[in-house]
């Protein structure tokens, strides 16, 4: 077997030997047993204290989402209001200006959502202030936010839940004190002892070997490049995010990225299985997301390793594979890998430019974010997760002759309607936005978003709408996306995108935490079998991927089909 | 009755007045009640509209008038067959529902009015549809009884074969639990006043009837909560369909109007929305069939749920009442004398009890009598039993354990230990000990044997399979109800039960979140009745206990609500598995249409058209007519239900999935094939 492949699969089987004791761990930090970091405790009540809550304050469902979309508002406001002065504010050495007030919007949502779609770039669009207390900040936060609301589904999920499920606050600081921020300390040492830089001077100058002089943009990098994938975010310091040296100098920073961004959508699977106590529930759902991240891996990896007959046409040889775009100290294999996960998962870093890969691989990678739902990010990926098991539920139930029932409690009209109106979003939110961009677009190219015409714009479009409907956050990258059409459509399509998918799983959860629970008997469905596993796994594939087939073929698969079938 | 059940699906005269109401049916006001077909209606009248258009300007750019027109005239055929679905199922209901009216046409019944026009209580015959609640009517020997109503005064042999299809008469009696009669049977014997409990119209036969007929049927919750998904499904695709055109207009690839509607169709969960009223109705015509009467679709739904279900012992788990299984005398009395003071004692008892004592003595027993005899009945103080001759100089008594003690232990006699042994014995081994004494003295024992049903075992374990916990009521004491208990195969018992025991043991279950159903017919049933989820009350029970219930049973078979349950069950199955058929069936449609669309101008993707259909006219309509067809050759499957199978949810899903989910992908795949071969000639 080729070197390159055991690097794929040696960080993969890395990532779920990790994942496992840290999801061990997260489910005893919420379920408030004893932990290594206790010694934080202190801190914690004192913060609490400080902005007068009290944490033993239990909150129903709905108490829940108004204290997550109130400091998600807050957080809004105060990035935006940065980003729209920056230029004259401190610790801005490299003197770049402002942002426009379309950009800020754009980019202030796009962080508080966990998604990182950059209309700018990192070098010349934010300073060394609003990358540390606005970038990095939002990287922190909605991390934790994903995580709160997912724990707060998990307690709902709980066999004796009731209408109290938890303070919302607490659940918030501890995911940022016991979880993100301890882990980001190590994944930013071991950055900066692989040389990201970290420091608060500005452009450095060199001189390379062919005797021009270049400006090397700096700062303080590594910290922020750690939560950017420990957080699923996605949002590099440079533009070229993680494919630049200085973001991830080395293939060990890139398999300790690449670890990194799937540890925790990974880890809380396993969390849910020992905090609910239910392990096998955990493994199937495992199962099943590793199932779909291979579907779409390894035709990536075929795609990538066999390289573009269009350049072997040309008589370039392609027996390293497809390297268009992509860095050679990674090679195709641990940039398909990469560009899988990030897209699986909402981070959107990107090691390698999207928009190079092959067809077949941006097919899979649109998938990926349509999908949604195959480990998925930061604590959203299961919330997404969990609006396919509960359709799942309602049809297998419906087949073993039951009225449908997940975890003991009724699934009815009420939660249905919950269910299906999230399904709907993610296609409705994709395809509408891209049918006005495409009708703007057709009406009059002078536009000139496009760099490339044909169907590879289509899949530009598709993409940047894919991705922001998903809160990914990566692009194909050919799109001149920084103007008021581009920031404001997407804007509103990262919030709905991001707020609706929460909103739906935690009112589900709650309105079946306040129902009556039934115990299982001989006649009840298990949703802790393969055989549901497989029944989740077609409902993600025929509801949520098949909706988007024909886009599909108007883009990746009639360039695949043009490339190979003509 | 039974003979409807044989009948085949599709008789002439339902299918003529089916087809009548499908073409009625396709009033938009009633279509959009189910917003599947509804959106399909849409999509043919635009068809319709193109069409003409097409006919009138002779526009090419929209394809071919014949081909246009195809394609409306199937998706008419579609809506047609949906509709036609429902009118099967709602015919077949109503006929049903004629069989059953058909017993209950005028019957004149004779009116008892209080003040009548020349005497007091002055008997007149009317219509029996001008009875009224309350009235008092008479009925005797050869009369068949007008309406539904209790008796009031009086006793008589009812045939109810008309109903229950049950050609042994019944007894019905004023006072206690049997005092109910039904509309429609008739009086074999002796006369009865009945009073009328049911106002012209709405007696339970009227309201089955008028839910069958479609009238007043309501969807269910679970019916609301899948209509909600389906109509899920069509919005992604109504967002699918439409957003394909600026996509296109960008790709300058013109896509037909026909195409667009037809991707449309196709996606849709058609054949599902199509089947779905139907498969409600044949559900409760089902219930019906096997003659229990529904209140509502609901009823027959919660079945399919139920955890728990009580089952009164006599009579469900066991045969009527106990019998005589062996006489046990005291050492020092022969069998013979035993037997011969048994059947004294017993020849003037006409409790079942008694009579198996004779029976049980056989030979012995018979031209066995005494001169002058003097019975002496069983009271609730005495608790005994018995004769005295010789005119008193032998008195025979027979008796529970305790009261013979008592009436031996009074004159000074020892209760022999063998025979307290024995006692003990019996009531461990599940029967009922009768003490026999003479003249004070304990004589022996005869030994009461509940006697089991045959097959009841196999039921329960049916029943545990399905995840049903069965809990037998009995009035005996907790050794003997666990003894019947084991040996029936129930999972547990409420021993020495009082009418509230049953209340309390179903709200217990119930605060543990579990489905409860039970049957019952006495009066003092009524409460839990009501209480429990499912509800059935014998037809030969009391007025309360049929309006406390949520079924009526005309067969008045405890063991029933199995099949009820399997009923239920079979029903959300039917749903379950078209839907997962008729939502697997996209892929295959996808690969028919998607790649046609787009083919004329990106002549590449005859790679994404693996089935290799010949035009895209011809794979479009090959699509169309295949989700069309689809629906009829599925209506007897929605009609007769999916088979269910106790064989364990997981393993049911497993079946199902295969059968449903897989050969959904595959079949499609198969039958568009086919088509576009036939299609294929003429596009």
């Amino acid at each position: 077997m080729n070197t390159e492949l055991i690097g794929v699969i040696a960080t993969f089987l890395i990532t779920v030997a990790l994942a496992i004791p840290f999801g061990k761990y997260i489910a005893r930090v919420f379920k408030g047993e004893k932990t290594l970091l206790d010694f934080l405790a202190p801190l914690e009540t004192r913060i609490l204290k400080l902005c007068g809550i009290d944490p033993g304050r239990q909150m129903n469902w709905k108490q829940h989402l108004l204290a997550l979309l109130a400091i998600n508002m807050l957080w809004f406001v105060y990035a935006f209001i940065m980003l729209l002065t920056q230029g004259s504010l401190f610790l801005n050495p490299d003197g770049n200006p402002s942002m426009s007030p379309d950009l800020s919007f754009n980019t202030a949502i796009s962080f508080m959502v966990n998604c990182n779609l950059q209309h700018y770039s990192g070098e010349t669009g934010l300073t060394y202030l609003t990358q540390l207390a606005v970038i990095t900040f939002l990287q922190f936060v909605s991390a934790a936010t994903g995580i709160a609301a997912l724990i707060v589904v998990f307690n709902a999920m709980r066999e004796k839940a009731t209408e109290g499920l938890g303070n919302f606050f607490d659940i918030f600081l501890k995911s940022l004190t016991r979880i993100l921020l301890p882990v980001s300390f190590i994944l930013a040492i071991i950055l900066v002892f692989n040389g990201t830089p970290a420091g608060f001077e500005g452009k450095d100058t060199i001189t390379t070997l062919q005797g021009d002089t270049v400006q090397v943009s700096r700062g303080p990098a590594a910290g922020m490049i750690a939560i950017k994938h420990l957080g699923t975010n996605g949002g590099g310091w440079f533009g070229a995010n993680s494919a630049h040296p200085l973001e991830n100098p080395n293939y060990l920073t890139n398999m300790v990225e690449m670890i990194a961004q799937v540890l925790i959508p990974i880890a809380l699977i396993f969390a849910m299985g020992f905090y609910l106590n239910r392990k096998k529930m955990a493994y199937v759902i495992f199962g099943v997301m590793t199932l779909g991240m291979l579907t779409l891996l390894i035709p990536t990896l075929i795609a990538e390793s066999n390289g573009n007959p269009a350049i072997a046409h040309m008589g370039i040889s392609q027996a390293t594979g497809s390297m268009e775009g992509k860095e050679v100290r990674f090679g195709p294999k641990a940039s398909a890998y990469w560009s899988i996960v990030t897209t699986v998962i909402s981070t959107g870093s990107v090691n390698s430019m999207h928009d190079s890969s092959m067809p077949v691989s941006g097919t899979m990678q649109l998938l990926g974010m349509m999908t949604n739902a195959f480990y998925g990010g930061c604590g959203v990926g299961i919330l997404n997760y969990y609006i396919f098991i509960i359709i799942a539920v309602f049809i297998s139930g419906l087949m073993v002759g039951r009225t449908p029932e997940f975890l003991g409690r009724k699934i009815e009209a009420r939660e249905m309607k919950i269910a299906t109106l999230i399904a709907l979003l993610h296609p409705f939110l994709i395809l509408v936005g891209t049918a006005i961009s495409s009708f703007v677009y057709t009406k009059d190219p002078s536009v000139g978003w496009l760099n490339n015409p044909g169907y590879h714009g289509f899949s530009e479009m598709l993409y940047e709408y894919t991705s922001s409907a998903a809160n990914n956050g990566s692009g194909f990258e050919g799109l001149g996306d920084n103007n008021w059409f581009w920031n404001i459509t997407t804007g509103f399509v990262l919030i709905l995108g991001r707020f609706l998918p929460i909103i739906g799983p935690v009112a589900i959860a709650g309105i079946l935490a306040n129902k009556k629970y039934v115990p299982e008997s001989a006649g009840t469905l298990r949703t802790d079998t393969g055989t549901f596993g497989i029944m989740t796994y077609a409902v993600i594939m025929i509801i949520a991927a098949l909706a988007f087939f024909p886009a599909l073929v108007l883009g990746p698969l009639a360039e695949y089909f043009n490339l190979y079938h003509v | 009755m039974n003979a409807m059940s044989n009948k085949s699906l599709f008789q002439k005269e339902l299918v003529s007045e089916a087809l009548k109401q499908s073409f009625i049916k396709l009033n938009p006001q009633r279509m959009i009640k189910n917003p599947v077909m509804f959106t399909v209606e849409i999509g043919t009248f635009v068809m319709l509209i193109v069409t003409v258009y097409i006919l009138i300007n002779h526009d090419a750019s929209q394809g071919s008038f014949a081909y246009n027109l195809c394609i409306l005239f199937i998706l008419l055929l579609t809506l047609l067959f949906a509709n036609f679905a429902e009118a099967i199922a709602e015919a077949r209901g109503k006929a049903q529902a004629e069989s059953l009216r058909k017993t209950r046409e005028e019957t004149p019944a004779k009116l008892i009015q209080p003040v009548g026009e020349l005497y007091l209580n002055e008997i007149k015959t009317v219509s029996s549809s001008e009875l009224r609640k309350g009235d008092v009517f008479l009925c005797v020997a050869g009369d068949t009884i007008p309406t539904d109503g209790e008796i009031i005064e009086g006793l008589a042999t009812i045939d109810e074969s008309a109903i229950t299809g049950e050609s042994a008469p019944v007894i019905r009696e004023a006072g206690g639990d049997k005092s109910s009669v039904t509309g429609g049977t008739k009086v074999l014997s002796d006369k009865i006043k009945v009073k009328v409990t049911t106002e012209p119209g709405e007696s339970f036969l009227d309201k089955m009837i008028a839910l069958v007929e479609g009238a007043s049927r309501q969807k269910t919750p679970n019916e609301i909560a899948l209509t909600i998904l389906l109509a899920g499904f069509t919005l992604v695709f109504i967002i699918v369909c439409v957003t394909l055109k600026p996509f296109a207009d960008y790709a300058n690839t013109p896509i037909t109007i026909a195409a667009l509607i037809s991707l449309f169709v196709c996606l849709i969960p058609t054949t599902i929305g199509g089947l779905l009223s139907a498969i409600g109705i044949a559900g409760m015509d089902r219930a019906l069939r096997a003659n229990v009467i529904t209140k509502s679709g609901k009823a027959v739904e919660t079945a399919g749920d139920i955890d728990v279900l009580l089952l009164d012992k006599t009579g469900t788990i066991t045969i009527g009442n106990r019998k005589a299984t062996g006489f046990f005398p005291v050492q020092d009395l022969g069998e013979a004398q035993f037997i011969k003071a048994c059947v004294l004692s017993s020849l003037a008892d006409e409790t079942p009890e008694g009579k198996s004592i004779i029976e049980l003595a056989g030979n012995a027993a018979s031209n066995l009598s005494v001169e002058n005899p003097l019975y002496i009945k069983f009271t609730a103080e005495t608790r005994c039993s018995g004769i005295d001759y010789d005119g008193g100089k032998t008195r025979i008594r027979k008796g529970a354990f305790d009261a013979i003690r008592n009436i031996t232990e009074k004159a000074g006699h020892e209760f022999p230990l063998p025979i307290k042994l024995k006692v003990k014995e019996i009531a461990e081994n599940g029967g009922t000990p009768l003490v026999v004494s003479q003249n004070e003295k304990v004589i022996g024992v005869i030994e009461l044997q509940d006697i089991i049903k045959p097959g009841i075992k196999e039921r329960f374990d049916r029943l545990r399979k399905m995840g049903v916990k069965t809990v037998m009521v009995t009035g005996d004491n907790p050794l003997t109800a666990k003894f019947i208990a084991e040996k029936a195969g129930v999972d547990d018992f409420i021993a020495e039960a009082k009418p509230e025991d049953k209340m309390n043991y179903i709200k217990k279950e119930q605060q543990l979140g579990k489905l409860v159903a039970m049957m019952g017919d006495g009066t003092n049933d009524a409460p839990a009745l009501a209480q429990a989820d499912v509800g059935v009350a014998m037809n030969s029970g009391t007025q309360a206990a049929k309006e406390a219930g949520n079924m009526v049973d005309l067969d008045n078979d405890p063991t029933k609500l199995i099949e009820i349950v399997e009923i239920g069950k079979q029903l959300l199955i039917t749903r379950g598995t078209l839907t997962t058929f008729s939502i697997a069936n996209d892929v295959a449609k996808y690969f028919a249409i998607v790649p046609a669309l787009f083919i004329a101008s990106i002549p590449a993707l005859q790679g994404l058209n693996i089935m290799r259909l010949k035009s895209p006219e011809s794979a479009i309509l090959s699509a169309v007519i295949f989700n069309a067809i689809i629906i009829p050759i599925l209506i007897p499957l929605a009609l007769r239900g999916v088979e269910y199978k106790p064989i364990g949810a997981s393993a049911l899903l497993r079946r199902n999935l295969l059968i449903y989910g897989l050969g959904g992908v595959i079949v499609p795949f198969i039958g568009i094939k086919l088509i576009d071969m036939l299609v294929g000639l003429f596009f």
